[in-house]
């Protein structure tokens, strides 16, 4: 391992910047975050970057480290050849703000037209009144019936729930990367939001019209980019979004079941 | 003044966490306008690291839990400094609040018939924790963030609050600036909730992030609100030695509670060396029994065995470890060994442990379904925090509010794991709706344009062409000193070195200077941050001198026995004209039914 690492870093805003070089000490275990860190306590103090836990726990410090999309506080210095310049960039997909810090508020504008989690009314056969009165003497504001299901069922939304929002996937999805179909689409964030909805043992919501006519489902054609970057691994391309196309032609397309509904309205 | 973007709510929540949010919601539901304003990203706040899972007796796991034995835990954890009704409710409403959130969509891991999973963690008698994983935070900071966004809260990211404008002595609003442009904001309020979260990123070995400034706990002191129990930091017993680049890193308590254990570096299971008289007779005693209950535990049997010592308190495993390691019974990287690995097998560990697993694989190299974790006690947690009415969250001063861990009281001297998720939830929602309350009752109050004035111009004064330092410079110093005067283990002379120490400090980090502009400069933002660090760690240091007894949190080395008299008091610190101030109040009385509890086997 080298002792100095070289960065080149884009400093600038959206409409202007430049790549700059600087040296910093390399120290065992380091990421690329503790040397952009190194930048700021060393020569800028003004660089702008984004960060929280420094754990891959909140998808915060997203960034493009030699042209990938990178978790910056999970990402080794050591992997990278001594004695090359590592070049960090910001994600390309949003507009930046400063530096390696960009605006990701269209995500968060997206999420607000997904609607919310609706619980299920809780069937009386469901209900454990033995478990209410046996143990927990605890004041109760409500009379809320306990919810059961099986681990089984958990693991299914679990996965999606994993999602640390650092939208990398995003980042990387071509129909927003190159076609900016941000208008139309709702990306690969957003299809495992749906998705962790729609398969959520306990909700009663339907999202499927929004999710092919508003998030734009169709868009997608499987190219798995968002699976590959996915820093918590979610299968976000087979459990997420191949399901809900399945269950957008199921609704909307498939004609036997159309014509038993015009039949049949109420099955 | 006019010259600020100028907002105008019932009530300004500070702070996006757990606390902050459910606040927020409870707020709007209460029919008051309601603003969330918060440092980073909506979704990215501390609770998001938050892992082994939320304390609440449900007894889905353990039939014979109650509200009392939680209250009893959580007292005896706290080595009986807590305020008592905060305990109090806080045992009785959390489990409310756990099945609020599954209702809200929250996902925990499931018992075998379907019902909510609860482990086992330090200091609590049976298996009390919600949990999802090791990612118990996530699961409810996402599920609070889906809810808020549809509650008609207004959201205001990354902007941060400096200062709580009063008119006269109750809150008018408070004053800030966005952290993208620079530019400042006035939110006027009739009612404000601090919800800014902790005070870790003073020490050098922290689980805390960028965040943790003591933003709330020094606005409300400069506010003129007394803070409570601040001696008490807690130190988790288990963060991350090696590499240098993730020292101090979180390791859930969860690894205990799902069955790991401590060795020293001769590989010797110590912590049954460590079991303090107040617990004597509770823990195994012996390898043998220790590893019968965590059979009978897998098993899903009700142990007849007693518990193993690691699941002792925080404040005693991690006094043991820094032991262990100073006595020259380390690991090669001065810390202790955690082992799950002989413990549970390699796929229950990346089931129920994944974050860590892929934590240390990735960061450290350890593969921990086969090889040991090595650990250290990291600072983590602020036990004191603003002093408030148990039942309404308001501080001393009117109209202003506290929630989550910038509140003081609850945790008395130690705080035991899992009870500040459910802290979070049962004191935010009561924050929220008694802010709510408060805004009906009172109008709007006058904001001193002099006073908004000032403290802009203070805040701009980090710019200019005149020499000095970088306030990154300032904040490491700040750090290794608090670390090595301020940390585990105090003494009266580190203590006065420390305050001299913040002095100097202080008048240095009056004259650092930044380049850049405005716009979106973290050194800009750490300049503005040290004066709050340094407040609060000299509140801290002298809370710590003030108090001569060794108790939960806090262990003088020149007075190492608990004394009975300072368990009548805590010391509550306040700012007047002649700078910062503790006094010894004593303790509510408590009514004698729970003292009973606390008596009983």
């Amino acid at each position: 391992m080298a002792e100095e690492a070289i960065l080149h870093i884009y400093r600038g805003n959206n409409d202007k910047g430049e790549m700059v070089e600087y040296r910093v000490p390399v120290q065992p275990g380091m990421v690329v975050l503790d040397a952009v860190h190194a930048v700021q306590a060393m020569y800028s103090p003004d660089l702008a970057v984004r960060w929280n836990c420094k754990a891959g726990k909140c998808g915060s410090c997203s960034g493009e480290v030699n042209g990938k999309p990178r978790l910056m506080c999970m990402d080794r210095m050591d992997k990278y050849p001594a004695g090359e310049p590592i070049v960090i960039r910001p994600i390309k997909s949003f507009p930046v703000m400063k530096d390696l810090a960009t605006d990701v508020s269209w995500n968060y504008r997206v999420n607000k037209k997904i609607p919310p989690f609706q619980m299920k009314p809780v069937a009386t056969s469901l209900r454990d009144a033995d478990a209410k009165s046996a143990g927990s003497e605890s004041r109760r504001d409500s009379a809320t019936a306990e919810p059961r299901f099986s681990q089984e069922e958990a693991d299914r939304v679990q996965e999606f729930r994993k999602c640390i929002e650092c939208y990398l996937c995003q980042n990387v999805c071509h129909v927003l990367r190159d076609h900016e179909k941000h208008e139309e689409f709702g990306g690969p964030r957003f299809f495992v939001r749906v998705a962790s909805l729609e398969m959520h043992p306990l909700d009663c919501g339907d999202r499927l019209e929004l999710v092919k006519d508003q998030l734009g489902l169709g868009f997608c054609n499987i190219t798995r980019c968002c699976t590959e970057v996915c820093p918590e691994h979610i299968h976000i391309t087979d459990n997420a979004i191949i399901p809900l196309k399945e269950r957008v032609v199921d609704r909307f397309y498939d004609p036997i079941k159309k014509l038993l509904r015009i039949v049949f309205p109420k099955a | 003044m006019d010259k600020y973007q100028t907002f105008e709510y019932d009530v300004v929540v500070i702070g996006a966490g757990g606390a902050g949010l459910r606040a927020a919601i409870e707020s709007s539901a209460n029919g008051a306008k309601t603003a969330l304003v918060c440092k980073s990203l909506l979704g990215k706040a501390h609770t998001v690291m938050a892992e082994g899972g939320m304390a609440a007796a449900l007894a889905n796991v353990e039939s014979r839990d109650s509200w009392k034995t939680h209250f009893r835990d959580t007292m005896r954890g706290g080595k009986f400094l807590n305020q008592w009704r905060m305990a109090q409710l806080h045992a009785q409403e959390a489990p409310d609040r756990v099945r609020e959130l599954e209702s809200w969509g929250a996902v925990f891991d499931r018992t075998k018939d379907g019902r909510i999973l609860q482990r086992n963690f330090g200091g609590h008698t049976y298996p009390r924790l919600a949990h999802v994983g090791d990612r118990t935070g996530l699961e409810m900071i996402r599920t609070l963030q889906d809810k808020g966004i549809h509650s008609g809260i207004d959201v205001h990211m990354e902007v941060t609050i400096r200062w709580i404008l009063k008119d006269g002595n109750r809150v008018a609003g408070c004053f800030g600036y966005q952290r993208e442009s620079g530019r400042f904001v006035v939110y006027k309020a009739k009612a404000i909730v601090l919800a800014t979260g902790g005070i870790g990123r003073s020490w050098e070995i922290t689980s805390n992030s960028w965040e943790y400034t003591a933003d709330g706990h020094a606005m409300a002191l400069w506010a003129g609100a007394d803070l409570i129990d601040m001696e008490f930091v807690q130190f988790h017993p288990t963060g991350m030695v090696w590499p240098p680049s993730v020292r101090g890193t979180l390791i859930t308590e969860g690894v205990r509670g799902e069955g790991g254990v401590l060795l020293n570096g001769k590989r010797e299971r110590f912590m049954f060396n460590y079991i303090p008289d107040m617990f004597k007779g509770e823990f195994a005693e012996t390898e043998e029994e220790a590893n019968q209950w965590m059979a009978q535990t897998l098993a899903g049997e009700r142990p007849t065995a007693r518990r193993p010592p690691e699941l002792l308190t925080r404040d005693v495993v991690a006094r043991a470890i820094r032991r262990e390691i100073r006595d020259g019974r380390g690991s090669p990287h001065g810390g202790v060994f955690l082992d799950i690995a002989s413990r549970r097998k390699a796929e229950d560990i990346k089931k129920k442990l994944p974050s860590m697993y892929h934590q240390f694989k990735e960061l450290a190299d350890v593969d921990i379904t086969t090889d040991p974790m090595e650990v250290g006690p990291t600072c983590h947690y602020a036990m004191g925090g603003v002093r408030v009415n148990p039942e309404t969250q308001e501080s001393t001063v009117p109209g202003l509010f506290a929630a989550g861990e910038v509140g003081g009281g609850m945790h008395g001297a130690n705080r035991l794991g899992g009870n500040s998720l459910s802290d979070l939830l049962v004191f935010g929602k009561r924050a929220g709706e008694h802010a709510a309350k408060k805004a009906k009752e009172v109008s709007q109050g006058t904001i001193n344009a002099d006073e908004v004035n000032r403290v802009a111009a203070e805040a701009l004064k980090f710019f200019g062409d005149e020499q000095g330092e970088n306030p990154y410079a300032i904040h490491e110093e700040l750090r290794l000193m608090m670390q090595s005067l301020v940390g585990i283990v105090r003494t009266d002379e580190d203590l006065r070195a420390a305050l001299a120490k913040i002095g100097e400090y202080r008048a240095r980090a009056a004259k650092a200077k930044v380049g850049g502009n405005i716009q979106y400069n973290p050194g800009w933002h750490l300049a503005l941050d040290l004066k709050n660090m340094l407040d609060i760690s000299e509140a801290v240091t002298k809370a710590a001198l003030e108090r001569t007894e060794s108790r939960g949190g806090h262990t003088r080395e020149d007075f190492p026995e608990t004394d009975k008299e300072w368990g009548k008091v805590n010391c509550v610190v306040r700012q007047n004209k002649d700078g910062i101030q503790v006094v010894r109040e004593p303790r509510p009385p408590m009514p004698a039914e729970l003292e009973e509890l606390l008596k009983k086997d």
